[in-house]
């Protein structure tokens, strides 16, 4: 149970950045992982100058919140700007963008898995004979925090507040005389600056190859949708939901079974609550 | 002008006609993905080979084109690019991709066309298929072949009882029913039996399991990505006092960026190998060494132990069957190498009639005395210390398994 809770909050940090992106904003965003793993190939750069993982993905968000931005100015000129079929083709770009991450880490890093090293990183708590890995308990930490200040950020700040109004209703933020465009644009930032912290705990909880975006595309889509799109405190309780039941199937039917729930349990959900556990 | 082109396009042509066609061979190699990092240094041993006979003169006088494709390790793919590689590029002999996953899928085509296929380090493919044109690279035949060893080792060590854990697919699910049939034999009680699936994320529930358990014995079968977060889990969890053997069929604790990065984590675990230093085959050294050189050109694994050797093998053993019938026929070839002795830097292979080796050499050692962030370490003799089979044997297990780690 208390792995299933570290194990889902960290499901939840890497899902945050997406429920920005997709949730609300509409953008069929499948290169968040992607840019996940790319956020963890930077923090393992840094790592070989003495940076700690942590503090590595922090310094990285900025970087990632002006990569964000260009990516979405790409995106809007050529895909969203142009008319309703825009979302399939975005898919489209969004998939040569993941594609394009893959090979670029490939060439650069080659194949083979990179690891970081730090204090919490192959260590664990130990509580009465039962120990607890510390880099589960720093995804946990970090997972908690990041969800809180982004819930904060959009629920009291006016960019917040546009952010979530541009999801609602874009024509009526226009006729208050906000930038949509400019609104989401930022938006896609801030998810995309998420990412570079998502990856950081990526590498923290275990090794990272260049391929490894394709394991969480499912996953992380699944969390978004399950919460209800746009939702970050539904986020992470989907990503609890998520692993928590991951880990009881594990226990009582076998490790097998455990991916089956993810979608099972989205299946149950979208067929009793189409809108997600936590949408309106 | 216009005659001049022309006389010089026929002189052109000519020299074309008097250059015999290439012999073309093909396969995909997984170059991505989970195998990508085996794959890219299986991939140069076979280009190191293509070369050295390419410039010896080639092979029947006529040089190698060597066409590979990434199969990016899935499974899925590797019909579809087999099928182009007989019917667009019409190569004249096929390798097949390394490891049991993305080479299960290909067999059934083999066999409906009777195509020589040379193996891959691939577990137990022809189990069922039976194809008479299959040779197989790799130094083991079936589960019991890699699993004695082990199992013998624990047995040796007084285990009474044993724990599987296993990834939920093609390889490590064939070497893990053999194994449990033979645990069972040896009269071992299974403890905890547990399948997981290749995404997995992390291990601490499982390892915590296993802990629990208090097994003697623990025979993981897992591929690279899993096999190093187990092995990270093991390091923060612990597997309990009672653990007297950790390891056995862990893919990917043989590649060296891995070892490196484990150090002294790897310490205690006895896992399964194809080849250390300190074991003497004609050549061996040779070609390392040789590979070593265009390995940190090429950015893939420095030290190439596991795979590297087997893939300059396969080569070896074409070589020597076309070069003795004199002809590409797959048929002719296939009998030869059913035939006959095969000399490689790898030792003499012969193969059985499935086609995999008549006597397989599965080495199991234990690592011990592993530091953190050093590969020289491992050209050493003795970081890997030979357990089994007996022939190559140079110490005894060191256990139990936390013992064996120093802690």
């Amino acid at each position: 149970m208390l792995f299933g809770i570290l194990v889902g909050c960290f499901y939840a940090a890497v899902s945050v950045g997406l429920s920005v992106a997709f949730g609300l904003l509409d953008v069929p965003h499948v290169a968040h992982p992607a840019l996940m793993v790319l956020g963890s190939y930077c923090t393992y750069l840094l790592g070989l100058y003495g940076w700690d993982p942590i503090v590595a993905g922090i310094a990285l968000t900025p970087l990632f919140f002006l990569l964000g931005i260009a990516i979405y100015r790409f995106y809007y000129e050529t895909f969203e700007r142009r008319g309703s079929d825009a979302g399939v083709r975005g898919l489209a770009f969004f998939f040569g963008l993941a594609f394009i991450i893959e090979v670029g880490l490939i060439l650069v890093f080659g194949v083979d898995q990179r690891m970081v090293e730090a204090d919490y990183i192959g260590k664990s708590l130990s509580l009465g004979g039962y120990r607890i890995p510390w880099r589960l308990l720093v995804a946990f930490a970090i997972a908690l925090l990041l969800t809180a200040a982004l819930t904060l950020y959009l629920s009291r700040t006016f960019t917040g507040r546009a952010i979530k109004a541009v999801a609602q209703d874009e024509p009526a933020l226009r006729l208050m005389g906000a930038n949509p465009v400019r609104i989401k644009q930022w938006a896609f930032g801030i998810a995309t600056a998420v990412t570079a912290l998502a990856g950081a705990m990526l590498i923290v909880v275990g090794p990272v190859e260049p391929s490894l975006d394709r394991v969480y595309i499912g996953r992380t889509f699944c969390v978004v949708v399950l919460a209800g799109l746009g939702s970050m405190t539904g986020t992470l309780f989907a990503g609890l939901i998520l692993g928590v039941s991951e880990s009881i199937v594990l226990t009582l039917f076998g490790a097998s079974w455990a991916p089956a729930v993810a979608f099972g349990l989205l299946l149950v959900v979208l067929g009793i609550r189409p809108q997600g556990l936590f949408g309106r | 002008m216009r005659l001049a082109s022309f006389v010089l396009g026929l002189a052109f042509s000519a020299a074309a006609l008097a250059q015999p066609a290439p012999v073309k061979i093909g396969m995909s190699m997984p170059q991505t993905g989970s195998l990508g990092a085996g794959g890219k240094a299986a991939l140069l041993a076979l280009q190191m080979w293509v070369d050295d006979v390419n410039a010896k003169g080639g092979l029947l006088g006529r040089r190698i084109e060597f066409i590979v494709y990434d199969d990016q390790t899935n499974p899925a793919l590797t019909p579809g690019i087999y099928t182009k590689l007989l019917d667009v590029d019409k190569v004249d002999l096929l390798i097949a991709p390394y490891g049991t996953v993305p080479t299960a899928p290909i067999m059934p085509l083999v066999k409906q066309r009777g195509l020589l296929l040379m193996g891959n380090f691939s577990f137990q493919v022809n189990h069922t298929v039976k194809h008479d044109m299959w040779f197989n690279n790799s130094p083991w035949t079936d589960a019991s072949s890699w699993s004695d060893g082990f199992i013998h080792i624990g047995q040796k060590a007084g285990a009474k009882t044993i724990a599987f854990l296993a990834a939920d697919q093609e390889f490590a699910q064939n070497l893990a029913n053999g194994a449990r049939v033979l645990a069972k034999k040896a009269g071992l009680q299974t403890v905890y039996d547990q399948n997981y699936p290749p995404a997995t994320v992390d291990f601490s529930a499982m390892i915590r399991a296993i802990r629990a358990a208090r097994p003697d014995i623990v025979f993981v079968m897992s591929y690279p990505n899993d096999s190093v977060a187990i092995v990270r889990a093991i390091n923060e969890i612990g597997v309990g006092d009672s653990v007297k053997l950790f390891g056995g069929g862990m893919v990917g604790l043989q590649f060296t960026p891995n070892m490196v990065s484990l150090g002294s984590s790897l310490n205690g675990i006895v896992n399964y190998n194809s080849y250390v230093p300190g074991v003497k085959y004609p050549g061996i050294e040779d070609f390392l060494q040789r590979y070593a050189k265009r390995a940190v050109e090429a950015k893939v694994d420095p030290l190439g132990f596991y795979l590297p050797p087997f893939n300059y093998a396969i080569g070896q053993m074409l070589e020597q069957a076309i070069n003795a019938t004199k002809s590409l026929d797959h048929r002719k070839l296939a009998d030869y190498l059913h035939k006959n002795e095969m000399q490689t830097i790898v030792g003499p292979i012969r193969f059985g009639p499935d086609g995999e080796w008549a006597s397989p050499r599965v080495i199991h050692a234990q690592f011990r005395g592993v530091v953190d962030k050093d590969m020289e370490q491992f050209r050493q003799p003795g970081r890997q210390v030979i357990l089994w089979p007996e022939q190559y044997k140079i110490g005894e297990a060191i256990v139990p398994f936390e013992k064996a780690r120093g802690k």
